[in-house]
């Protein structure tokens, strides 16, 4: 059968010969190597003190974010909930009342958003697909919890904060 | 005469015998401390690194935690066996090291202290005894777990522990018919004017390497364990201190075959050019015995080494290569170490 990549090698079955019956000269080669690597570089990383850069277009947890003027830009439309593949985000819609035009942008808004960030695979499709810009992924990673509940982020973990002050810019994403 | 014991060399002993137990005892300790800075090093980690600066208190650590860990007796495993099995190996381990020559005399208080707690005259059967009783460790702990996995260990063990006892054993008859004695301290005496006995020997010596290997349950022989198959081999049932001795006899075990090595083929604790040195008597001594320390270091660097580079056998290959080529081969270096023996004598 044709191979998909054509790197794969066919094993040798023939007998062993005299030479690699026995095994030292193999066993000395092996050494060499082993010696080498005792004088690499290390690949790891002293984690709580030094951390690991991250790619640029590293995908952490979410955020939900607001527009210019601190209102939420999510309008619970769903797609973002379409397109995960691990299904791991959950809403439930409200109308927007009058007098809360400076809270939500649009007529409608989520009044619950949960992501279950043990489901996630951060694959970042939520982001690539909502209309409204409101999804991001930022560089952060979910910490460690004692219980799975705890994994499940609500709005207020992931809404970015609601600017104090009416000139301070909000900060998007690029 | 044999009655007159004085009291002072009964001191002189205990005192020896406390300082070996300590020494081999603080040894294993940091082989463990070794092996995984090593293995970290060889597979480009950095190994432990958090108790302690470098992680130099990492053996305390691990020997506290097996301490404080839960002590489990299987429902079902014979009791008194079960605790008997890691009694034995720890004892043979540490009972070795009682014949081994660590250094010569020593001159103290106008008296001659040798640094060999007994030099007995068939000091290598001793070892070979004693260290084959380790085998009985293995079996009756894993027997007594009642654990398919431990007693498939177990057998695996006992098979592999007798097979490469004969090879091991076989050249060794080529070393001592050169050397013409079975005391440790003669062969050690014979090779500090002579050259060390790896020049007559090679071939003798690579069987003994690779024999000491599989007596000592190490990769590429580690059958007895194999983690990957038997879960832990003959100690899966084993928890706490009990697991503790066992995995600390093997490091034990594995510091003392590097000495016999060293004293059977690399001078033991000679070393060039010490017949030149002008020093006291005393110092030499003292530099022989840092000198023997140098050569176990090296070899159980090369233990571990060994370890972290090849993989374990399968057991057909491991009983294959056992029987069908290093007794063989053993039995032709014996031939030939005879043969030319008789040539040069004549
Ligand atoms: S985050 Fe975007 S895609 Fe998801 S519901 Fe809100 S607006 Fe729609
Ligand atoms: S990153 Fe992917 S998996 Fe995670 S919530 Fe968004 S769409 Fe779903």
């Amino acid at each position: 059968m044709e191979s998909l990549t054509n790197r794969s090698k066919p094993v040798d079955r023939r007998p062993m010969n005299l030479w690699e019956k026995i095994y030292l000269p193999a066993v000395i080669k092996g050494l060499g190597i082993t010696l080498k690597h005792l004088f690499k570089k290390k690949a790891t990383y002293n984690f709580p003190e030094q951390t690991r850069p991250f790619s640029p277009v590293f995908r952490g947890l979410h955020i939900l974010n607001r527009d210019e003027e601190g209102r939420e830009r999510c309008t619970a439309c769903g797609l973002c909930a379409v397109a995960c593949p691990a299904e791991a985000i959950t809403m439930e819609a409200a109308e927007r009342k009058p007098g809360e035009e400076h809270l939500y942008r649009e007529e409608k808004y989520a009044a619950r958003y949960e992501i279950n960030m043990l489901r996630c695979i951060f694959c970042g499709f939520c982001e690539e697909t909502c209309p409204k810009d409101a999804i991001y992924l930022t560089e952060t990673f979910a910490p460690a919890n004692y219980q799975r509940k705890g994994f499940i982020y609500g709005k207020e973990d992931l809404l970015i904060p609601f600017p104090e002050k009416e000139n301070q810019p909000v900060t998007e994403k690029p | 005469m044999l009655l007159e014991i004085s009291a002072f060399l009964v001191l002189e002993k205990l005192i020896l015998v406390a300082i070996i137990l300590g020494i081999s005892l603080f040894i294993a300790m940091y082989s463990t401390y070794a092996e995984r800075k090593l293995a970290a090093f060889i597979q480009d980690r950095r190994g432990p690194n958090r108790a302690g600066i470098f992680g130099i208190l990492q053996p305390l650590a691990d020997g506290g935690k097996l301490f404080f860990k839960e002590e489990i007796i299987p429902e079902y495993a014979n009791k008194f066996l079960f605790i008997l099995g890691p009694a034995i190996f720890m004892i043979t381990a540490c009972m070795t090291s009682a014949v081994i020559p660590w250094g010569s005399t020593l001159h103290i208080f106008g008296k001659d202290i040798s640094l060999q707690v007994a030099d007995v005259n068939i000091g290598i059967l001793y070892i070979f005894g004693v260290v084959s009783l380790g085998v009985y460790g293995i079996m009756v702990g894993g027997w007594a777990s009642n654990n398919k996995y431990s007693l498939l260990g177990t057998i695996r063990a006992a098979s592999q522990i007798i097979s490469y006892e004969l090879a091991m054993g076989l050249s060794l008859i080529a070393l001592l018919m050169i050397t013409g004695s079975l005391s440790l301290k003669d062969i050690v005496e014979q090779q500090s004017h002579g050259v060390w006995y790896i020049v007559y020997q090679p071939i003798g010596f690579l069987i003994f390497l690779v024999c000491a290997f599989a007596e000592c349950n190490r990769t590429p022989f580690d059958l007895a364990e194999c983690d990957s198959e038997l879960v832990m081999g003959f100690h899966t049932e084993y928890s706490s201190m009990k697991l503790g001795f066992y995995l600390f006899a093997e490091y034990i075990n594995m510091f003392i075959s590097s000495a016999v090595m060293v004293t059977l083929y690399f001078g033991g604790y000679n070393f060039p050019g010490m017949h030149s040195l002008h020093v006291s008597p005393n110092t030499l001594t003292i530099l022989g015995v840092i000198a023997f320390f140098v050569k176990i270091f090296i070899f159980l660097f090369f233990f571990i080494w060994v370890r972290w580079t090849v993989p374990r056998f399968r057991y057909d290959q491991l009983m294959k290569l056992g029987w069908k080529m290093l007794i063989p081969l053993a039995i032709l270096n014996l031939l030939i170490t005879g043969a030319l023996m008789l040539y040069l004598h004549h």
